[in-house]
């Protein structure tokens, strides 16, 4: 379980990106963060592993503080979370098979790390993953030759190799095409319920935040304005979250299109 | 899913595939590079004897070198970095300007095939031979002094800037170029409104650098005698007034420093 | 840009009447620095041996030809040792150019104060002529071709490592983080998230700057740093210029081909 209280953050320039969020987060519950851009989502999923330094308030993980941790029990910590980018951040000029068993870096020392010598159960890990993920015949491939789809993938593999508790999900679908989205999101979806993990899904698009997650929690200038089931979305309250905007369009697609046809579309191709 | 109801047996074993796909070669280049270490080292022909003096010797010199002395010489100090100077600056203009026609004949998409023939031999002449030996054979034929200097560091100018000045208008864009061609300009107009505007930035950067690359190699060609502070820092060797030396030698690194920020500066205002 | 409005209506110009000033004034001021040093370079120069350069050209180009080929037996060890200065001083170079960067580096450097000493060394590095350092060292360990591969790899660590620190500073730290995030160690976070990007750039570096040290280790010898220099001495001040016009031809030779080798390494990289 994930507890976030009165987290604040305050950048060096003044914004305040954060204004005393507190939210809980159940073990295996998939929560979609959507806002406009400079809301503060990526600040506050990179608070909860300190990529950002938060400036007050507690990140609790299990009962674990994070927020006052020194650096090499912090470095512990990470371990157990799993974190996915928006651009995939792979390692571009390291094979497919190196960006994966690197979610492992903080269970091994630095020389095995360097001679690439990963014990065999890792090395069988990653390979099961890869499968899992649907892309084990790239292993050997360079992360530059692949497609965004399947950057992402890999970047999936490499979350989940940590065997984390929690996966925090920074705009999964950002640069990548409708269908492509759609898969990458059932995914990401199967393989929470699949491990029992708590996520936090960073996503602008509404359509696919109200598809894939149970739960959805808008962000406004910094504060939580939405908190609740997906279908709980009116144009009221989009409009609470991003602004004045015909929203009924957006909406109305949404209900047309059963979330089970697109699965089956998606499995036949 | 599948995974749950197949049990898969995954290997356990990964090797990153290497960078060399052929093992022999691989192997081959590794054994040669290797054979080649234990060749070079080996005639090296280090006189240890005369190295592990050379450790006290060394420690005398850098103690000498500290403090730096730069007053007890300090006419001949300002003399030699004046001359340099001058001669940093009108060999810098001189090469330019010569390499401005050079530089465009050697250009393939703007000379005829004769004269970018002619102007890519002129380049790769003037850019083979170390600025010390063109300072050697301007010595001979000029006579000492910072002429001699000033012709050697404008022959090289010519092949440094010629080289890059081609290189960049060979790559520049080919669209603005034809539109200007498509109003029927001469070619001197075509030059200078679709080749300069694209160069400019760059060749004004380059120009500083090579003012910069200049002046330091002013520092060398005086060791052969063609003026500049290079002589009067040969002659502080001579003499074993390392401190002397050392003054000299952080003067020419001050100066350094400071056309390094300079054309850093230019750089950022032309862009 | 300016339009001037004038009795018979605007006129387009590309420089108000102000701007047209200053830029006249700086050429000028320009032309006159040019013009000044000039003149100082002139008054230490003996105008009557320039214009005598013409016949002494003549009379030293009939000398050097024919080249005495037969020379050339003696000249196999001096490029042997040339090309070696070169390569050992380059390795030399990178062993200690890659700790300066990452320590130059904005985005790797433990310490501002660090970063400022890392650069203070780069800038002498490269302020420093290798001819220079070579004249210093041997006058500390002797003359010889372990002097020369320490001048020039005094001479290229600074080169080798601004281009790298500037390769440091340009990559992806979208990578880094992602490193970070999964728990890695600091000199995990190098290994996997910088080093493979920076891996194209250090090799181009090393090659660029194996070209350019061939050409500078021709010389090294004229100060008694060993290699081909020390031959072009030799026959320089015996007047043998027969056997000078030989050296030249070989120098010619062997920077050509490096520079083939190197453009051939280049390309295979990238």
């Amino acid at each position: 379980m994930l507890k976030l209280t009165d987290l604040c953050k305050r950048y060096p320039t003044g914004d305040e990106a954060l204004k005393k969020v507190s939210l809980e987060i159940p073990n295996g519950q998939a929560v979609a963060l959507i806002g406009p851009s400079g809301a503060g989502k990526s600040t506050l999923i990179r608070c909860v592993n300190r990529l950002v330094e938060p400036t007050s308030g507690s990140v609790q993980l299990n009962d674990v503080e994070l927020t006052t941790l020194s650096s090499g029990k912090l470095r512990a910590q990470r371990r157990s979370i799993g974190m996915i980018f928006q651009e995939y951040a792979l390692v571009e000029r390291l094979t497919v098979m190196e960006n994966v068993l690197s979610g492992r870096l903080g269970y091994v020392g630095f020389w095995k790390s360097w001679l690439r010598r990963y014990p065999g159960e890792d090395i069988k890990e990653a390979f099961r993953l890869l499968d899992r993920v649907g892309i084990m015949h790239m292993a050997d491939k360079r992360a530059d030759e692949l497609s965004g789809g399947q950057r992402q993938r890999v970047g999936i593999a490499r979350a989940l190799i940590q065997n984390p508790e929690l996966l925090l999900i920074d705009e999964p679908t950002a640069s990548l095409d409708p269908k492509t989205s759609r898969e990458i999101m059932r995914l990401i979806r199967e393989l929470c319920q699949e491990r029992n993990l708590a996520a936090i899904i960073n996503i602008h698009d509404v359509m696919l935040a109200q598809m894939f997650a149970e739960r959805v929690v808008g962000l406004r200038f910094g504060e939580i304005v939405y908190d609740g089931p997906p279908d709980g979305l009116t144009p009221d309250v989009l409009t609470e979250i991003y602004g004045e905007e015909d929203w009924e369009a957006t909406i109305e697609t949404v209900e047309n299109e059963d979330v089970e046809t697109a699965d089956a579309v998606d499995h036949a191709t | 899913m599948s995974d749950a109801v197949t049990p898969k047996n995954y290997p356990s074993i990964w090797k990153k595939p290497p960078l060399i796909k052929r093992g022999w070669l691989r192997w081959s280049l590794w054994f040669g590079a290797a054979i080649y270490l234990a060749i070079g080292f080996g005639t090296l022909e280090v006189d240890w004897q005369r190295v592990s003096e050379g450790i006290p010797r060394g420690q005398r010199f850098l103690s000498a070198f500290f403090p730096p002395d730069i007053f007890s010489r300090w006419d001949s100090i300002l003399d030699g970095i004046l001359e340099s100077i001058w001669m940093t600056v009108i060999s810098t203009v001189a090469g330019i300007a010569l390499s401005v026609p050079v530089g465009l004949g050697a250009a393939k998409n703007l000379a005829p095939k004769p004269v970018y023939m002619v102007c890519r031999f002129i380049v790769a002449l003037s850019r083979t031979f170390p600025e010390v030996i063109l300072a050697i054979f301007a010595v001979k034929l000029f006579g000492f002094g910072p002429f001699a200097g000033f012709i050697a560091l404008s022959i090289a100018t010519v092949g440094f800037y010629a080289k890059l000045l081609a290189e960049d208008i060979e790559d520049m864009d080919p669209v603005q170029a034809e539109a200007i061609r498509s109003t029927g300009a001469s070619w001197f107009q075509w030059v200078n409104y679709a080749v300069q505007p694209q160069v400019m930035p760059r060749m004004i950067g380059l120009a500083v650098y090579r003012l910069d690359i200049n002046f330091r190699e002013s520092a060398v060609v005086g060791i052969v005698g063609g003026g500049g502070i290079g002589a009067t820092l040969l002659t502080a060797f001579d003499r074993y007034e390392f401190d002397s030396a050392a003054a000299i030698l952080l003067i020419i690194i001050a100066i350094v420093m400071g056309l390094e920020y300079a054309s850093g500066y230019l750089r950022q205002k032309v862009q | 840009m300016a339009i001037i409005n004038t009795e018979s209506g605007p006129v387009w110009k590309r420089r108000t009447t102000k701007q047209e000033w200053i830029y006249w004034l700086c050429w000028l001021a320009a032309a006159a620095v040019f013009v000044y040093c000039f003149k100082l370079v002139s008054d230490k120069t003996i105008w009557f041996f320039v214009t005598d350069a013409g016949a002494q050209a003549q009379d030293m180009a009939s000398r050097m030809v024919p080249p005495k080929w037969s020379y050339i037996h003696d000249l196999w060890r001096p490029i042997w040792d040339t090309i070696n200065i070169a390569t050992l001083g380059t390795a030399l170079a990178l062993v200690i150019a890659v700790p300066i960067a990452f320590l130059a580096a904005k985005n790797t450097t433990p310490h501002p104060t660090v970063r400022a000493a890392a650069l203070f060394v780069i800038v002498s590095s490269r302020s420093i002529n290798s001819l220079i350092w070579a004249l210093m060292l041997v006058a500390i360990i002797g003359p010889g071709i372990l002097a020369g591969v320490i001048a020039i790899g005094l001479r290229s660590v600074g080169f080798c490592a601004k281009l790298l620190y500037e390769a440091i500073e340009e990559i992806d730290e979208t990578q880094v983080e992602a490193i970070k995030a999964t728990g890695a160690s600091g000199a995990q976070q190098l290994s996997y998230g910088i080093v493979p990007q920076i891996m194209p750039a250090f090799a181009g570096i090393s090659v660029f700057r194996w070209d350019i040290n061939i050409r500078e280790s021709t010389v090294l010898g004229l100060v008694g740093a060993g290699g081909i220099g020390l031959q072009l001495e030799a026959s320089i001040s015996t007047l043998a210029w027969t056997q000078v016009s030989v050296i030249l031809l070989v120098i010619l030779a062997t920077v050509i081909v490096s520079e083939w080798v190197s453009a051939k390494i280049r390309h295979a990289i990238i």
